[in-house]
């Protein structure tokens, strides 16, 4: 009985791994967009606007925060894709 | 702190030692495999030679102009690296797979090792990096110019920077040509632009903090300088700025010196996911002062002062002389790291992809056709030599260009002139990675396109000086302003340039067709996911080591492979670890496989497990020839093994019948021999009687006339035996002479029964007139000694009171058969088949006067006459049955034959 418990905890573990995984991929998928659209406001803003000049301190802060923040996004998302690679690797040397 | 112009060359000597020493650590470090060295700290830093003087000095120069602009050079590699799932992942997974030397390599790979798209590859690199090389030139020297004395001469400073190219040009050819590594790797040069990053940063992160917390007083009162300041009165021009992140984007994959940090010295894929959010973190890091200094430099120099330089001159003006000192070693950092990666893979693409072919081209000039040698000793030196020839021819050009145009605008903006030639890659790089369809042509006639594009809007501008009027008074063929486009020149020829680049590359991709080597790469290349496992990076130098080890096993046997492996791994001076797979220990492998099992086969073997090359398709066809050679050659053997399994056996066979044969001879002198001594014993016995009794003069008339016939008639009987055992052996033996002539059956008969006459008076012979008027081809005489023979049976044998013999003659198909039948009790069954043997008598008593011949003499004679003779049963007497062919010429009724 217990041997079948834990056969049904493993599975879904999987299923919550592989679920994981997936995610995690599809972050690391999307995070360039997000990216890009953070990037690309000024010029969608500022173009040709007269009324936008003089306001590049703002601009600099909002530009270096952004890029702050996809430089922290891409850590965390680093982080969990190499913690699966070593657990990957983990479950793989015990598979031996 | 006073600075002497001496003290800094003297700096900087020492600065260049230590870069030589930190180069020479690095490599031994590498050799002995220390983790540090394939770290993913060393990867991101490396990349930093993206940063170059243009950043350094540039950056706050373009943002004096320009405002915030400058920040779109450093936001799209971070897009790009953020975004590592998409496309750099693919990029270096396939560049280890495929152990790509360089962008060209990549391109010409892909595109089915098309030499022809490595070289327009290599063209491009090299005229959209030499300005730039040109350009860090420009920059140390400016550099040095605004610590020299105020009366030096722009020649002096000049001077110094052919120097400093020299030197540049030992470094590189020193770190980068000493030896061929398989996967072009230089751990040296690595090590030491590690090591610039790290000066480089500190440098301008120095500089910044002093002017933020030194000069302005803190973050806040830096705000309002910058509120203040001109350079708040940017506004981004509209496209362009969205243009210049997609540019600088492109760049970092495209520039020759991005490509070889990237991929070619990447060690481990895993280290992309740390660079990932590293290098932007890099990036960042060196851009996050940049306004700052651009602000308080504008307020604080006297006006007109190089923006460029505000980095150097602003803590020479502040007093800060050793502040300053380190902001020109990160500048000096900056500037030589770009052009030692730089040189050194334009050096690998123009040796690989331009000298080495036409090389090898004069040296098979026999006509064997084979572009691609294995690199062997000879070759290797050619190869190393064309390195550093190119390296110096690198060095040369970027010189005499700077010399050319230094100090005009020309160089100043040439930065993102390269940018845009070099993303002429990118089309044919990017659809390559995700559409198998994308062909060589397509590819070489869109870089081409973009390639002339470029050229005339935007390097032609820069070189020719501004123009109002197109050429030939074309309107809209002016440089400036393409097809009449008026926004941005910048903008419109990269929006021209890549997009008529895309389209042509596209068109033409869908209206050829692939060639079967591209048909190959393609999928290796767009399914790399689906195909390779991502290999461990900490195995990198033994990869294939232990593989080649098994394999090797298996073919040279256990001893052998082993002895190979271990003396390699002491020539490596690592005897207790596998060796390093260097070119060296994979020739020498394939040359003791090709003992075993042919050369193609064996370099297929080895470049498979090497994962060196692809296996090309000529190798696969190579390996298929030798294969059918074995396979034919197997064929061959086992047809004759089987044909020498039948020899034995009917050698066995021959021999048998032969052991047989001797016991039939054997048998057969045996009983001649007692045949012969019957008589002769009566004869000696006789005349030893006649001689002894007429010395005693006891013999009579009467008695010595009996003595005289008995031993008459044993003679002659003797001489009948002794005829008969010859004629036998004639006959077997085929050397029997045959009369043939024409002749009725009646005379042969007739001749017979009259040859026969004394010994069968006692015999009636009933004859068939008619049937024996038949004629016959054959050789009378032998015929009638077969029917004296069966005639003579007949009278001594019939034990009918009243002997008969009857002689009937019956027409067969064939031929004619005659039937000898008396009417005796005939001969019993079990003795049928003994009568034709030799020496075969049946009873004693007819024993006497008969040898047992006659029949074996029958047979013998009619099968040498073409016919038979067989014992008739059923007949009630002894009958035989003669076959004889031939035509009848008979006007007799035809009877059936039996």
């Amino acid at each position: 009985m217990t041997g079948r418990a834990a056969a049904d905890r493993t599975a879904t573990d999987a299923q919550t791994r592989a679920h994981r995984r997936a995610r995690l991929a599809d972050a690391a998928r999307l995070l360039p967009f997000l990216g890009a659209v953070l990037f690309l406001v000024p010029d969608l803003v500022l173009s040709d606007d007269p009324a936008a000049a003089g306001a590049t301190a703002p601009w600099l802060t909002y530009l270096f925060a952004s890029w702050l923040g996809l430089i922290g996004l891409a850590l965390w998302i680093g982080r969990l894709h190499m913690r699966d690679l070593r657990d990957d690797a983990d479950r793989e040397s015990e598979a031996e | 702190m006073n600075l002497t112009f001496n003290l800094l060359v003297a700096v900087c000597l020492a600065y260049v030692t230590f870069l030589f020493v930190v180069a020479f650590a690095g490599e031994r470090a590498a050799a002995k495999g220390r983790s540090l060295m394939r770290g993913p700290t060393i990867y991101t830093l490396s990349l930093s030679i993206y940063c170059t003087a243009w950043t350094f000095y540039g950056a706050v120069g373009y943002a004096a102009r320009s405002g915030l602009e400058f920040m779109t050079i450093y936001l799209g590699p971070t897009l790009v690296f953020i975004g590592w799932w998409w496309g750099l992942r693919k990029l270096v997974r396939i560049g280890r797979a495929e152990r790509i030397t360089s962008i060209a390599d990549m391109i010409s790979s892909r595109y089915g090792k098309s030499n022809l798209l490595a070289v327009i590859v290599t063209l491009l690199a090299v005229v959209g990096t030499t300005p730039y090389i040109a350009l860090q030139l420009q920059s140390v020297t400016l550099s040095f110019g605004v610590f020299a004395a105020p009366g030096t001469q722009a020649s002096e400073l000049t001077g110094l920077a052919f120097w400093v190219a020299c030197g540049l040009a030992v470094f590189t050819i020193l770190f980068g040509t000493r030896k061929l590594d398989i996967g072009e790797r230089h751990d040296g040069i690595v090590s030491a632009i590690a090591v610039e990053a790290v000066v480089k940063l500190v440098a301008l992160l120095s500089v910044g903090a002093f002017v933020v917390w030194g000069i302005n007083g803190g973050a806040a009162a830096t705000g309002e300088a910058i509120a203040t300041s001109p350079v708040a009165n940017w506004t981004a021009v509209p496209g362009r700025w969205a243009g210049l992140i997609f540019v600088s984007g492109a760049a970092v994959i495209c520039l020759p010196r991005m490509f070889q940090v990237l991929v070619v010295e990447n060690s481990d894929e895993r280290h992309l996911v740390t660079a990932s959010w590293a290098f932007p973190a890099y990036l960042m890091a060196m851009c996050i002062f940049v306004v700052p200094i651009a602000v308080t430099g504008l307020a604080r120099l006297p006006a007109g002062s190089n923006p460029d330089l505000f980095v150097l001159t602003l803590p020479l003006a502040e007093g800060q002389g050793g502040l300053a000192l380190l902001a020109f070693l990160g500048g000096f950092s900056s500037a030589t790291s770009m052009v030692i990666v730089a040189s050194v893979a334009l050096a690998t693409m123009l040796s690989n992809h331009v000298v080495m072919p036409l090389w090898l081209a004069a040296q098979n000039r026999d006509g064997s056709g084979q572009a691609q040698a294995s690199i062997s000793g000879d070759v290797r030196g050619v190869v190393l030599r064309a390195r550093r020839a190119s390296i110096l021819v690198v060095l040369a050009m970027g010189y005499l260009y700077f010399l050319a145009t230094g100090g005009t605008a020309a160089l100043a903006s040439i930065g993102l002139i390269s940018f845009v030639g070099m993303a002429q890659v990118l089309p044919a790089l990017g659809f390559g990675l995700f559409w198998t369809g994308a062909t060589r042509l397509g590819a070489a006639a869109g870089i081409v396109t973009g390639f002339v594009i470029w050229a005339w809007t935007m390097l032609v501008p820069v070189l020719a000086g501004p123009t109002s009027v197109g050429p030939f008074g074309i309107e809209w063929l002016r440089p400036e302003a393409p097809f009449g486009l008026t926004g941005d020149p910048l903008l419109s020829a990269m929006i021209l340039s890549l997009g008529l680049n895309t389209f042509v590359l596209c068109l033409t991709s869908l209206l050829t067709r692939p060639t079967p080597m591209e048909q190959l790469q393609a999928p290796r290349f767009v399914q790399v996911f689906d195909r390779t496992a991502a290999p461990r990076g900490r195995r990198s130098y033994h990869a294939g080591a232990e593989e080649l080890l098994i394999m090797a096993q298996r073919i040279l046997g256990a001893s052998e492979a082993q002895e190979v492996f271990a003396a390699e791994s002491r020539a490596q001076g690592r005897p207790s670890d596998l060796p390093e797979t260097t070119p060296d220990l994979l020739d020498r492998l394939e040359r003791k496989l090709a003992g075993s099992v042919g050369a193609a086969t064996a370099h297929a073997m080895v470049t498979g497990i090497t994962g060196d090359a692809a296996v090309s398709v000529e190798d696969l066809l190579a390996v298929a020839d030798e294969t059918a050679q074995i396979m034919d050659y197997s064929a061959r053997l086992e047809a004759s093994s089987a044909e020498l399994v039948r020899t034995a056996g009917e050698l066995r066979a021959a021999n048998d019948k032969l052991t047989a044969l001797g016991h039939q001879k054997d048998a057969f002198l045996s009983q001649v021999s007692h045949e012969l001594r019957t008589p002769m014993t009566s004869i000696r016995a006789f005349s030893e009687i006649l001689r002894g009794d007429e010395a005693d003069g006891r013999v009579s008339d009467a008695d010595r006339a009996r003595y005289a016939g008995i031993i008459l008639d044993e003679s002659e009987r003797l001489t009948r035996l002794l005829d008969d055992l010859l004629d036998l052996s004639v006959l077997e033996s085929g050397q029997v002479v045959l009369n043939p002539a024409d002749v009725t059956l009646r005379t042969v008969i007739d001749r017979a029964v009259t040859a026969a006459g004394t010994v069968s008076l006692g015999l009636r012979i009933d004859r068939d007139p008619e049937g024996e008027d038949v004629t016959l081809r054959t050789d009378p005489d032998r015929l009638s000694q077969v029917f004296i023979n069966l005639i003579t049976n007949a009278a001594k044998y019939c034990d009918a009171d009243d002997p008969a013999l009857r002689i009937a003659v019956m027409a067969a198909a064939d031929g004619v058969i005659v039937d000898f039948t008396d009417n005796g009790s005939g001969i019993a069954a079990p003795d049928r088949g003994l009568i034709f043997e030799k020496f075969a008598r049946l009873s004693d008593q007819a024993a006497a006067g008969s040898a047992g011949l006659g029949l074996a003499i029958c047979r013998e004679v009619m099968a040498r006459l073409g016919g038979s003779i067989d014992y008739l049963p059923g007949q009630g007497g002894a009958a035989f049955r003669l076959r004889l062919p031939g035509e009848t010429r008979t006007a007799g009724t035809a009877r059936a034959a039996e």
